[in-house]
């Protein structure tokens, strides 16, 4: 299976059609509802972001806590809709991709399209298999939001099935 | 009369926060399994694979099966012949934060429905109910909110038909589409008022997986399949597992019904004391 890299680049975004299964290895950055409504704040207020966006990937994730010896407790998707209204705003900022679980609202697929950007899909209600695949674990911000703050992740081969690819092909 | 210290509840309560979240319940993996052969697609065989790949890790390693540890809802059956010692509500309160850090599940819980605030493991929803007898039986149901947020309540006519209300039903699944998590459990609640059909609907989801249901149960099932929503919502034979029906009597001049939906990882647990 194809694995892909960070950070992800047109070069990369351009050859991943809708439906394609990939592995990921690399970074990714955690954030969900109330990361993302602060990261939008920040971004209409034209104040510096925490993590820089460009060719980053976000993942819709709010995981539990870690058990010892772990590096995170389970951590699947968690349903991208909710992040509709911000999407289009942090894909104009730079981010190249995004990964949860369901549909993603037309905007959303026509932001994808124009900033040349992809939408991942990954195994929904799986998060004690997907844990198994995040080898670093550490903390950006927010950190009063609790499952709700940004990580960093380092994954390895992390499964991907392309859910909207920069072409606007559509799996749903 | 029967004593019992709310201390042993409070123990109860970790334990089962626990167990239901690392433990997927026998009846709805043996339900994944049954899926899993019947399906034809390779992507959805794929999916349901993985689902059960993930049943099977969160149990040997002590993994929530999903991050979404979701909102406890607490099922408290009371003995009439049964005196609590200490505060029961408190009890079970504590015993939920206590299982859920132990268990490193999730804390959820907004203190605020509008403002928000830091998110914490309580209050939890709980539902007495008395019943005769010496005993306290406690039923955890961990209700993840991705399929949570795609119930729905429909105060029908009295005189609206089954066939409206099938398609209610069958509507609620559809528009949940691929964003709740299937495949689904679908509980049902019909009658009472429209607060108790919703909890009519929440408490369909305790009942077990099985062959053994009615008419309209076997109709709902086969129809929503129909849908091909499929695992994941990436088409195949399984958007749903089961349909559960609670009905309870009514006002003569409504029909309440409820649709709580639940995503693969429906998960509960029960402990008798």
């Amino acid at each position: 299976m194809k694995i892909i890299h960070t950070p992800l680049d047109r070069k990369q975004i351009r050859k991943l059609k809708v439906g394609n299964k990939v592995l990921l290895t690399g970074i990714i950055y955690t954030a969900r509802d109330q990361a993302h409504t602060r990261l939008i704040s920040a971004i209409n207020q034209k104040k510096r972001l925490p993590i820089d966006l460009n060719g980053q990937i976000i993942y819709y994730c709010g995981p539990t806590l870690t058990p010892k010896r772990k590096i995170i407790g389970s951590c699947g998707p968690t349903t991208s809709s909710r992040m509709d209204r911000f999407s289009p705003g942090l894909l104009k900022a730079g981010l190249s991709a995004m990964i949860g679980k369901g549909r993603r609202s037309p905007e959303v697929v026509a932001a994808i399209k124009k900033y040349h950007a992809v939408y991942f899909l990954t195994y929904a209600g799986c998060g004690a298999l997907l844990s198994s695949y995040v080898k670093e674990k550490k903390f950006v911000a927010y950190k009063d939001l609790g499952p709700e703050a940004i990580y960093r992740l380092y994954v390895k081969e992390f499964p991907l099935i392309v859910g909207v690819d920069c072409y606007a092909g559509n799996i749903y | 009369m029967r004593r019992l210290n709310s201390s042993i509840i409070k123990q109860a309560v970790a334990q089962l926060c626990i167990q239901a979240n690392i433990q997927l319940r026998s009846d709805v993996l043996l339900a994944l399994k049954r899926a899993r052969q019947r399906e034809n697609k390779t992507r959805a065989k794929d999916t349901l694979g993985a689902i059960i790949k993930n049943a099977s890790l969160a149990k040997k390693e002590g993994l929530a099966i999903c991050q979404d540890t979701g909102l406890p809802c607490i099922f408290v059956e009371l003995g009439d012949n049964l005196k609590i010692v200490g505060n029961l509500k408190t009890a079970i309160n504590q015993g939920v934060e206590i299982g859920y850090k132990k268990g490193y599940l999730r804390n959820s819980i907004v203190a605020e429905p509008l403002l928000r605030k830091r998110a914490g493991f309580k209050p939890v929803v709980i539902h007495f109910n008395l019943v005769k007898g010496s005993n306290l039986k406690l039923t955890v149901l961990p209700k993840g909110f991705g399929c949570e947020n795609k119930s729905r309540l429909k105060m029908f006519f009295p005189t609206d038909d089954i066939g409206q209300i099938k398609k209610f039903i069958i509507d609620c699944v559809k528009q949940a589409g691929p964003d709740a998590c299937p495949p689904y459990i679908i509980g049902v609640g019909i009658g009472g008022t429209a607060d108790y059909a919703c909890l009519l609907a929440k408490k369909a989801l305790l009942k077990k997986i099985t062959n053994r249901i009615s008419r309209l149960e076997q109709d709902l099932l086969k129809e929503i399949n129909r849908l091909n929503i499929g695992p994941m919502g990436l088409g195949g034979k399984t958007t749903c597992l089961g349909v559960n029906i609670q009905t309870y009597p009514t006002h003569i001049a409504g029909l309440p019904v409820a649709v709580n939906i639940s995503c693969h990882a429906l998960r509960s647990a029960s402990k008798t004391l």
